[in-house]
Parts: C-alpha cells; sequence; structure tokens
C-alpha cells in the first residue's frame, strides 16, 4: 500500500463550545480519489480548512508527505501541492478563462510584464492534459457553471497539483454536464493526481470514488473502499438510518383534476403540453436541462404567456398574465435556483415566510399586525419543523435544507392548491432531503397537487405518483413509479 | 480571431467611437469654426485636467471602489504646491514631484480608511473630500494665490501640442500600460472582478488598495498642478464639483461602478465627447446651461445602450423570480 500523501490522526476541532470534529482520522493515497460524505454540518467543511491550513486543529496531527505536523499553514498545504476549490469557484467573472487558469503568474509579481501569448499557451496546454476545450480568450461571467467548474480545475493544474479537493463540485451541474466533470476527475488520477470529492449525490460518489470517508457528527462513521458499497447501504452509513424507500401508489381516480392544461405550445421552448394533476397527487416531471420543463413551469406561475393552448384550474380555463395572478388562482412556484431567486438572504426567517401574504397580515391603516405577523410565523415553522431558535435569524445562517423550509413556508402562507417544485433538493444532504420528502408527502395527503420538476429520476420514481418524461419541448412518456426501474426511466430520460 | 471574440467593453467603446465620429461630424457641419486645428488643440486643452483625474478615478473604479475626493485632492495639492514655489522657489521637476507625492499621501489616507474601517469607500471619500475642501477654505480664507513664479506660468508646448494635453496624454498612457500590461494592473482588474478570490490567489489585498487609491491621489495632485499652470493662480476653490464630471466621463466610457470593467480608450473616448459637446454647443451659440441638460440624456442614452446590448448577449436571460 503507497504510502499516504496527506492523513489526519485523531484530529479534534471546536467552535465555541461544540465539537466540529472529534478524533477524526482521514487519509488520502496518492493518485486516489477519495469521496468524503456526511450531512450538512457533520464537520466536512472543517476538516477541508484543516487540510488548507486556513483552520488548526485543537488536538491530533497531521502528516504530510510522512512528516508529522500540529497544524498546517495555508502557504505549507499550497507548497505540498494541496489546492482547494470552494463551491464558490473563485473565479474572476472579469478575467478571460486564459487569465483565470494561469493567475498565478501575476500573483506577487505586481511588477512583471503581462505575457498574454504565454499565457494563452501555457491555458492551452493545460486544457489539453485535462482534455477538455473551453474559449480561451472569453470572459468567464459568460461561461455556463459547468464550464467555469473546468476552469477552476485547471487553474489548479496549472501550479503543481498534487491533491485537488473540490467541494461540491456537482451540486448546480446537469447530469450530463456531471459526466464530464467525473470524467475530467478520472483524468486527474490517471495523470497521478489525487482528487477529495466532497459531495451530495451518492451516485457521483459510487461511480467515481476510490474510497469513501463518511462522517456523522464530527465524528468518523468510518472509511470504505467503493468496490461492492451499494447504494442503500451508503445512505444508511450517511443517516445513521436504514431508508425507507417505498414506492407510492396512485391515489384514488374519481377526483376531478385541480389543474388541468391542454396543447399548451411556446415558441422555442415546448410545445403540445398535456397534463392534470388532482388534488393528493404528486405528479414528477423529469427531462434533461434545456427540455423544457422549467420554461413550462414559468409559463404555469404566469412569467412567461403561452403561444397556444389552454391552462384550467377546476375546470375553468383561466389566463395566467403575471405571476400576481397565478399566486391569486392558487399556484405556488419554488424556484430551481433558491439562492438567489427564492429568498432575501440578509433577511430573518420571519420576514422571508411572510413577504407573499403581507397584504393578509395588515389590519388598519394597512399597517403589519405583530401578532397576526407572530401567528403566522410561528405556524409555520412549527408546521415545516424548522430547527432554529428564533425566527430572526438572518436566513444566510441556515443550511440548505432548512433554507428551503423557508421557501416552502413563503409559498404554503399563500395557501396555494397547486405547488410547483422545481429541483427542490438540488444541494441538500440526505438527511434533510427525506425531511422535505416526509413534508411533501403530508401536504399531498392534505390535499394540495405537487408537480415535482428534477433531473434525479430516482427521486421523482421514489417521490411522485406519475412520471412524465419531457424531450426537447414535448413529453415523450408517462410512467408508473411501480412499473419501471430508475435505469428504465433515465433511458428514457436520455433518448 | 480578435473580432470574434470582441469583449463587451470593446463593443461598448466601437459604439462610444461611432458616437464620437457622428457628434464631430455634426459639429464640423454646424458649428462655425469647429474644424479649426486651433479650436480642436484647445479643445483637447481645456480638458486636459479632466482627463488626468480621469486616469486615476478609472483605476479606483476597476479595483471596486469608488474615489469621490480626487477634485478636493486636486485643490489641496494644489493650493499646497502653490504655496511652496512662491515662497521657496524650484523648478518643473520639484514641482511635479511634490504634487505627485502630496496627492498621492492624500489617496492612500482614503485608503487606509476604507481598508481599516471596511467601510463603503463611496461613504469615506465623500467625508475626506467635505474634510479635505473645507479645511483648505478654512485655513485659507478662501484667498487665491496669484503669484506664482514666472517659469511656472510660461505656456511651453512641443509641435504646438500644448503643455497640458502633453501630460493628460503621458498619464493616460502610463495609466494604460500599468492596467493592461503589468501584472499589478491584472491584479487590479482580479481585485474589482471577485475580492475574496484574490486573496485566495495570494494578492496583497491591503497593498493594491493602497496603490489604487494612492494613484488616484497622484493623478489628483498632478491634475491640480496643470489646473493652476492653466489658470495661473492657485484657487481653494477651483476645481469644487469636477469630481461629477470626472465620473460621469468615466462612467460614459465603459467602466463599471461594480468594479471590474472599464479601458483607458474608453474613457477617453467619453472625455472627447463630453469635451465637443461642450465646445461645439458654445460654438454653435447655445447658452451654456444647455450643456448640463445634454450631458444627462447623453449619459442616460449611452447606459441605456450598454444595458440592452448586455441583455441581448444573456440571450433574453434567466427570468427572475
Amino acid at each position: 500500500m503507497a504510502a499516504s500523501l496527506v492523513e489526519l490522526l485523531d484530529v479534534s476541532r471546536s467552535f465555541g463550545g461544540t465539537r466540529a470534529l472529534s478524533r477524526v482520522g482521514f487519509a488520502v493515497r496518492p493518485g486516489e480519489v477519495h469521496c468524503l460524505a456526511g450531512e450538512n454540518g457533520c464537520g466536512k467543511s472543517t476538516l477541508i480548512k484543516i487540510i488548507a491550513g486556513v483552520l488548526s486543529p485543537d488536538s491530533g496531527q497531521i502528516v504530510l508527505d510522512g512528516i508529522a505536523h500540529a497544524r498546517l499553514t495555508p502557504a505549507a498545504s499550497q507548497a505540498a501541492g494541496i489546492r482547494i476549490i470552494y463551491q464558490d469557484l473563485s473565479l474572476f467573472p472579469n478575467l478571460t478563462v486564459a487569465e483565470n487558469i494561469c493567475f498565478h503568474r501575476h500573483a506577487g509579481h505586481a511588477g512583471r510584464l503581462v505575457n498574454a501569448r504565454a499565457a494563452r499557451r501555457e491555458a492551452g496546454a493545460v486544457m489539453d492534459r485535462l482534455g477538455v476545450s473551453l474559449p480561451l480568450d472569453k470572459t468567464v461571467g459568460e461561461l455556463p457553471i459547468a464550464s467555469r467548474q473546468l476552469v477552476a480545475i485547471c487553474r489548479t493544474l496549472a501550479t503543481d497539483a498534487r491533491l485537488v479537493v473540490m467541494d461540491e463540485p456537482t451540486a448546480s451541474l446537469t447530469h450530463k454536464e456531471a459526466d464530464a466533470l467525473l470524467a475530467s476527475i478520472r483524468t486527474l488520477r490517471a495523470q497521478g493526481i489525487a482528487t477529495v470529492l466532497v459531495s451530495h449525490r451518492l451516485d457521483d460518489m459510487m461511480r467515481i470514488g476510490d474510497r469513501i470517508t463518511v462522517l456523522r457528527d464530527g465524528a468518523n462513521a468510518g472509511s470504505f473502499a467503493m468496490a461492492g458499497m451499494s447504494r442503500a447501504h451508503l445512505a444508511e452509513l450517511i443517516t445513521g438510518q436504514s431508508p425507507t424507500a417505498a414506492i407510492k401508489a396512485r391515489p384514488a381516480g374519481g377526483v376531478p383534476p385541480v389543474l388541468e392544461v391542454r396543447g399548451l405550445s411556446r415558441g422555442g421552448e415546448y410545445a403540445d403540453i398535456s397534463l392534470a394533476v388532482r388534488p393528493g397527487e404528486i405528479l414528477g416531471l423529469t427531462g434533461r436541462l434545456g427540455s423544457g420543463r422549467t420554461e413550462l413551469a414559468l409559463t404555469l406561475f404566469g412569467m412567461n404567456r403561452p403561444d397556444a393552448g389552454d391552462i384550467l384550474l377546476d375546470g375553468r380555463p383561466v389566463a395566467l398574465d403575471s405571476c400576481r395572478a397565478a399566486i391569486r388562482e392558487g399556484i405556488g412556484y419554488v424556484s430551481e435556483d433558491r439562492l438567489s431567486l427564492g429568498l432575501v438572504m440578509p433577511q430573518s426567517i420571519a420576514e422571508n415566510a411572510i413577504v407573499t401574504v403581507l397584504d393578509r397580515l395588515c389590519g388598519w391603516f394597512g399597517l403589519i399586525e405583530p401578532r397576526r405577523r407572530a401567528a403566522t410565523v410561528a405556524h409555520w415553522i412549527g408546521r415545516l419543523q424548522l430547527r432554529t431558535t428564533t425566527a430572526e435569524r438572518p436566513v444566510m445562517e441556515l443550511s440548505g435544507g432548512n433554507q428551503q423550509r423557508v421557501v416552502l413556508a413563503k409559498w404554503l402562507a399563500t395557501r396555494p392548491r397547486v405547488l410547483i417544485l422545481d429541483s427542490p433538493t438540488v444541494g441538500i444532504d440526505v438527511g434533510a432531503r427525506a425531511g422535505l420528502y416526509r413534508i411533501m408527502d403530508e401536504l399531498a395527503a392534505e390535499g394540495l397537487a405537487i408537480l415535482l420538476i428534477s433531473d434525479e429520476v430516482e427521486e421523482v420514481r421514489q417521490q411522485a405518483h406519475r412520471v412524465l418524461v419531457m424531450i426537447g419541448g414535448r413529453i415523450k412518456g408517462e410512467f408508473a413509479p411501480a412499473g419501471v426501474t430508475d435505469d428504465q426511466l433515465r433511458e428514457a430520460v436520455n433518448a | 480571431m480578435r473580432e470574434r471574440l470582441a469583449t463587451l467593453g470593446r463593443r461598448h467603446e466601437g459604439r462610444l467611437a461611432l458616437l464620437v465620429l457622428v457628434c464631430a461630424g455634426f459639429f464640423a457641419a454646424a458649428a462655425p469654426g469647429f474644424r479649426s486645428p486651433g479650436n480642436l488643440m484647445n479643445l483637447l486643452e481645456s480638458h486636459a485636467v479632466l482627463g488626468i483625474l480621469a486616469a486615476g478615478l478609472l483605476v479606483v473604479l476597476i479595483a471596486g471602489g469608488i474615489d469621490i475626493s480626487c477634485a478636493a485632492i486636486a485643490a489641496v495639492s494644489q493650493y499646497v504646491v502653490a504655496l511652496c514655489l512662491i515662497r521657496w522657489g524650484g523648478n518643473w521637476g520639484l514641482a511635479l514631484l511634490l504634487a505627485v507625492g502630496f496627492g498621492s499621501a492624500l489617496g492612500v489616507v482614503n485608503a487606509v480608511l476604507v481598508h481599516t474601517l471596511r467601510a463603503p469607500p463611496v461613504i469615506v471619500t465623500i467625508a475626506t473630500m467635505t474634510f479635505y475642501s473645507s479645511m483648505l477654505l478654512f485655513c485659507t480664507g478662501g484667498a487665491t494665490l496669484d503669484e506664482l513664479p514666472d517659469w511656472f506660468t510660461l505656456k511651453l508646448s512641443i509641435l504646438t501640442v500644448p503643455l497640458p494635453v502633453l501630460i493628460a496624454g503621458a498619464a493616460l498612457g502610463m495609466t494604460a500600460f500599468m492596467l493592461h500590461r503589468l501584472s499589478l494592473g491584472r491584479q487590479i482588474f482580479a481585485l474589482g472582478g471577485n475580492p475574496e478570490a484574490a486573496r485566495r490567489m495570494g494578492c496583497n489585498i491591503a497593498g493594491l488598495q493602497c496603490f489604487v487609491y494612492g494613484f488616484s491621489g497622484a493623478m489628483a495632485g498632478l491634475a491640480g498642478l496643470v489646473q493652476a499652470y492653466r489658470v495661473e493662480e492657485a484657487a481653494p476653490g477651483a476645481m469644487a464639483g469636477r469630481e461629477l464630471d470626472v465620473l460621469a466621463a468615466v462612467v460614459l466610457g465603459g467602466a463599471s461602478l461594480t468594479g471590474g470593467r472599464g479601458t483607458v480608450s474608453g474613457t477617453v473616448l467619453g472625455i472627447v465627447l463630453l469635451a465637443m459637446l461642450r465646445n461645439g454647443l458654445t460654438l454653435m451659440g447655445v447658452s451654456s446651461y444647455a450643456f448640463g441638460w445634454v450631458t444627462g440624456v447623453v449619459l442616460l442614452l449611452s447606459m441605456a445602450a450598454a444595458s440592452a446590448s448586455q441583455w441581448r448577449l444573456r440571450n433574453g436571460g434567466r427570468h427572475a423570480l
């Protein structure tokens, strides 16, 4: 067995009174792909920061190339070839791809002349090594997020990286883009560069990982070889609970649909869409990015007018020409990008939760009644089991799972009859997902009709009563979850 | 290759250059005397001070900051340098050194305040602007210095190009070289584009901020000196209100107030456009009050065009909720 490139021995670290890491061991061998998994708050980011030299452990040792240290400095970590790609990627949106990849030429060399040609040549060579092709002279701000990921990886290769730590690189990518990213991790491995992959996506980790370390509440749940690991076993290791995944049976028929769409089309986005959702039903809608699913959702929420077709609520045709009209008709929409579009991050949980229903909380003279406001907020915090000490906490301090609950509260407060959830579990860990699924089930049981949009076929198959597959703007099939396997469904999506 | 990869900034400059040409054509036809070489040189000479100030402000804007105090710094250092020259005499080398040195010292004060207080630079530099300009009036009682040495007020030129234009050209050329050809410039762009990433990549943030505000201060000192040379006096209120003209010209030239974007060529075009409007309208006999609202309209139209093209570039963009 090869010696470890970096190894943590019995490392502990506390913040204030809380123990973030407790006697954790973690070893990365040269050239391996090592996955790091665990729920939010389990200590993954603390562990990464200790490897990066940004945080120092309270006790324990860090062994770097066989030499033990009590703590690392950022400089020592970088000198050893350790490169961290944070979730925000830390790229410069206003500089070109080549300038971003070769930025190491500039930092700390203020008086040096810029050699654009050499930088382009170097960036091109790095891209060849990774087997990717990116437009060298485009500014990074113009690139899609998937390409920016690749730029960030190229930048680590431009300096002598031996270990690249990636913090949830696939969280905001579609399956196809994630495949390309995983392929580039394989390329790194082939060149002897180790990768630590922090991820919530079990499938990604199972496909690419050589070994996996699972953290639970700041302690090791163990390190395992990935070969022979099953998805169910992995999920159990991460949550510490055995999964309860049962396929849903279709609810009793006979109820007329609450939302019905007939022959809906919009030029260049989707065509001839017909579907119906009944009260209490969760309708899954899956398809690749660009298949028109989000565009369809935006039309149902009144953001984009259709060119042709009808939208019926309770059998009555409605014109949804603004999102205000859609809200009035009882349609709620939780957007894909909840962070930038769904929440006002610096504002409190309470302010975010009531923003859709301010008019209903007003008493005399149009002033907000504090008592009604407090009652509404308390109701939804309890209803959605939001774990927080106070409703006045800024939303940006919450975990991804809890932020998603605040967005849900915001829309549920409008008392919708149809709720559209667009990729609700992107970037949320396994445990918090289970919580969201339970809330979804409870809401459906109370008679809410839910349209669940997701590109994870496992999610729609487990969570929906019926699944529609969208390809190129058209609905290409309807499936009963009990009648298909994940693989069959994935094939249908990629057909 | 290059035209295919034209960035948004270059497109903006292209449009601006077209606008400058259209304006030039219009005034050449409509304004008597506009075309004469003497008038064109006068047009440049009268806006040289603005150009020098703009070079400094451009660098601060690209770094993601802003310097409202540049005109106040120009006024203060102009007065201090004039005082020194009158009392102890000297030569051009000493005058330049004093102006640049004093201006950059005041600029570094801005940087230190911005960096240590972590306050928005617009607030910090409004505060220092108010402090500097009123302190100047307070200490001098508003008295103008007009007994400048003869060697200083002697009008110099090379090949009919007057000294202020030469100095402005040198300042802008040096700024362009620094921004686009030195690693320092790339770091300034990086700082404006993503400060946290710049820190993680090993840039010295405090040092860069000291440099950009110091540079803006140095340019302000230089501008103050050139202003004194042009009008042959140093008046405490000489530069009052000029900071907004400078800001308008730089933003018109395509610099972004959120940092990370801007070019010297765009800035030059912005200044030339404003200079032509003022000069042309005056020659046409339009009331001088008209210049203000025409400038406002041009600024708004330019911003509208820039944001429209950005919108198209994003292909309709994502629909915000």
